[in-house]
């Protein structure tokens, strides 16, 4: 509860000066339009109207709040809840990409670590792929992906899934390789004086050590993962997904639908990412290393 | 070599090349340690004190000479798990308690789980340590993790306890207090122990065999027998042959560092 007031203020601020933008930002079509129609505003007037335009440059906060209430909560009271018109159906088909391509990008950057760590050739060649693949735009290569897969008759949520993971697997590697190599000399060579096996050195030993390292991984990689799921909505003709929001909203101007979607997606990656944090919280205090 | 030689080592060489060009960890060591016997080795740092214990552990390699380990190679022996090994730090795992750190080279090495518990029993109690198989690490003192980690290596019966500094982190009390733990649980098992330290009490305090060591390159330079009975209580420490086997090995210590110092 002592972290609610700094919160708050925090919170109170950005209002704050989200209404102060909107207004400035807003004000030039809301005199525009009064001049076209002849007529003058007072100050008041002008803000009034900045705070409530159909395709405003900037919503203001109450009025992406309202979009997301009428499009969530409300859709809820109507038995609607899950209609394509609603928020929580086009979270659900994003978090289902997300979900998918997380743990496809987590499995794969796992197995690409402990090649890494206990090959030498992957060791010496690997990384260099890895991170040239992160250096190539993901709007670049993901209709290119989506193409491709419709092609051979793969389309839907795995295409979606894949771009997802083409983004999560890259912490993980680089976390799960540093987490690996974390047990010290003194720890390898106990496991030499019991002539311990290479795969008894990995469960007892290197794969626990590193789970912290895996944890802090997984947190990028499933923000990461939310990126790449609307990220590959974009191209897919916008038939549903927070994606597909954001870019029918650019179509037709609907800003308010952009932002409603934004906060959307920011508040799943949220709770995404608590959830990881919840999970390291719980797995590193039972393992007595948090 | 008599019959019950269980380490031998014969004119043993380690060097390995740096910028300054090559370093003599160990020259010419030869060194024999019978079946029960406590040998510790002390010298300043950079005499090679620790690099012989590895290389009775066949976790180094050594260049020059030989060495066997129940009459086989290093590695033989390693491999045939005839030796525990303490570190310096305890090296517990944190999320194994007490009981699983102990269990967790009896896994390794597949023992039956029937088998393991029986064992764990016994070291645990060995240490003193009955009544903290269910804590973690994290909720022992320092001294009571080394003493668990010496469980650990005694729980497999090996003949043979390799000891690095074992108590070098520890405070000047726990350390006493080790110290007579350890001399009790050598008289009621047995065992061969090789204890690398650098004090000069400790050494003389539990030994049987003391040997010197000085460096630039790694060598002996005095091996003492001890005439002190098995049975040790901490104020023999006050006795005069007790300090006079603490003067041989200052001694021999000065001697080693020539005009170093």
């Amino acid at each position: 509860m002592r972290n609610l007031l700094p919160i708050l203020t925090i919170v109170a601020a950005i209002l704050v000066m989200w209404y102060v933008a909107a207004t400035a930002l807003n004000a030039p079509w809301a005199r525009d339009q009064a001049a076209r129609a002849g007529v003058t505003l007072s100050v008041r007037e002008v803000i009034a109207d900045t705070w409530a335009q159909d395709k405003p440059r900037l919503p203001a906060p109450h009025q992406v709040a309202a979009e997301i209430w009428n499009t969530t909560g409300a859709m809820v009271l109507d038995g609607r809840g899950f209609s394509k018109r609603s928020l929580f159906y086009h979270s659900w088909i994003t978090f289902s990409a997300t979900a998918l391509g997380f743990v496809l990008g987590t499995a794969l950057g796992i197995a690409l670590a402990i090649g890494i760590v206990y090959n030498r050739t992957m060791d010496m060649s690997v990384m260099p792929w890895v991170i040239a693949s992160q250096t190539i735009p993901i709007l670049a290569i993901a209709p290119m992906i989506i193409v491709v897969l419709n092609a051979v008759g793969i389309s839907g949520l795995l295409p979606k899934a894949i771009i997802s993971m083409y983004l999560s697997f890259f912490p993980v590697v680089v976390g799960m390789v540093k987490g690996l190599r974390s047990p010290g000399v003194m720890q390898l060579d106990q496991m030499r004086t019991w002539h311990a096996s290479g795969r008894q050195t990995f469960w007892h030993l290197r794969l626990p050590s590193s789970l912290p390292y895996l944890f802090t991984s997984l947190k990028v990689a499933m923000a990461a993962s939310l990126v790449g799921a609307i990220v590959g909505e974009l191209p897919t003709g916008a038939v549903a997904g927070l994606g597909a929001r954001l870019l029918a909203g650019s179509y037709y101007g609907q800003t308010i639908q952009i932002w409603s979607a934004l906060i959307m997606a920011a508040t799943l990656a949220a709770l995404l990412v608590g959830l990881i944090g919840l999970l390291q919280r719980i797995t590193l205090k039972r393992m007595g290393m948090a | 070599m008599n019959t019950d030689t269980v380490i031998s080592a014969r004119n043993l060489s380690l060097s390995f090349q740096t910028n300054d060009g090559p370093v003599h960890a160990l020259k010419d060591v030869t060194l024999e340690v019978c079946k029960g016997d406590f040998v510790s080795f002390i010298g300043p740092s950079g005499c090679g004190k620790t690099t012989f214990l590895r290389c009775m552990a066949d976790l180094e390699h050594p260049t020059g000479g030989t060495i066997t380990v129940n009459g086989m190679s290093a590695e033989a022996a390693r491999k045939s798990r005839a030796y525990g090994y303490v570190f310096q730090a305890a090296g517990l795992y944190p999320w194994r308690t007490i009981a699983g750190n102990i269990r967790l080279p009896l896994e390794i090495m597949g023992y039956p789980r029937a088998d393991q518990d029986t064992r764990i029993k016994r070291v645990v109690d060995l240490v003193d340590l009955t009544g903290f198989e269910n804590r973690f690490p994290w909720q022992l003192s320092g001294g009571m993790q080394q003493r668990a980690s010496i469980a650990r290596a005694l729980a497999f019966d090996a003949d043979i306890l390799l000891m690095d500094e074992p108590f070098g982190a520890l405070d000047e009390i726990v350390r006493d207090h080790l110290n007579e733990q350890l001399l009790d649980l050598w008289r009621r098992t047995d065992k061969t122990i090789c204890f690398v330290t650098h004090s000069i009490p400790e050494a003389v305090y539990l030994s049987t065999r003391i040997v010197v060591m000085s460096p630039r390159p790694g060598r002996i330079t005095d091996v003492i027998d001890s005439p002190l009975p098995r049975e040790r209580p901490l104020d023999i420490r006050e006795t005069s042959a007790f300090l006079k086997i603490a003067h041989r090995v200052r001694e021999g210590l000065r001697a080693g560092h020539g005009d170093d110092l």
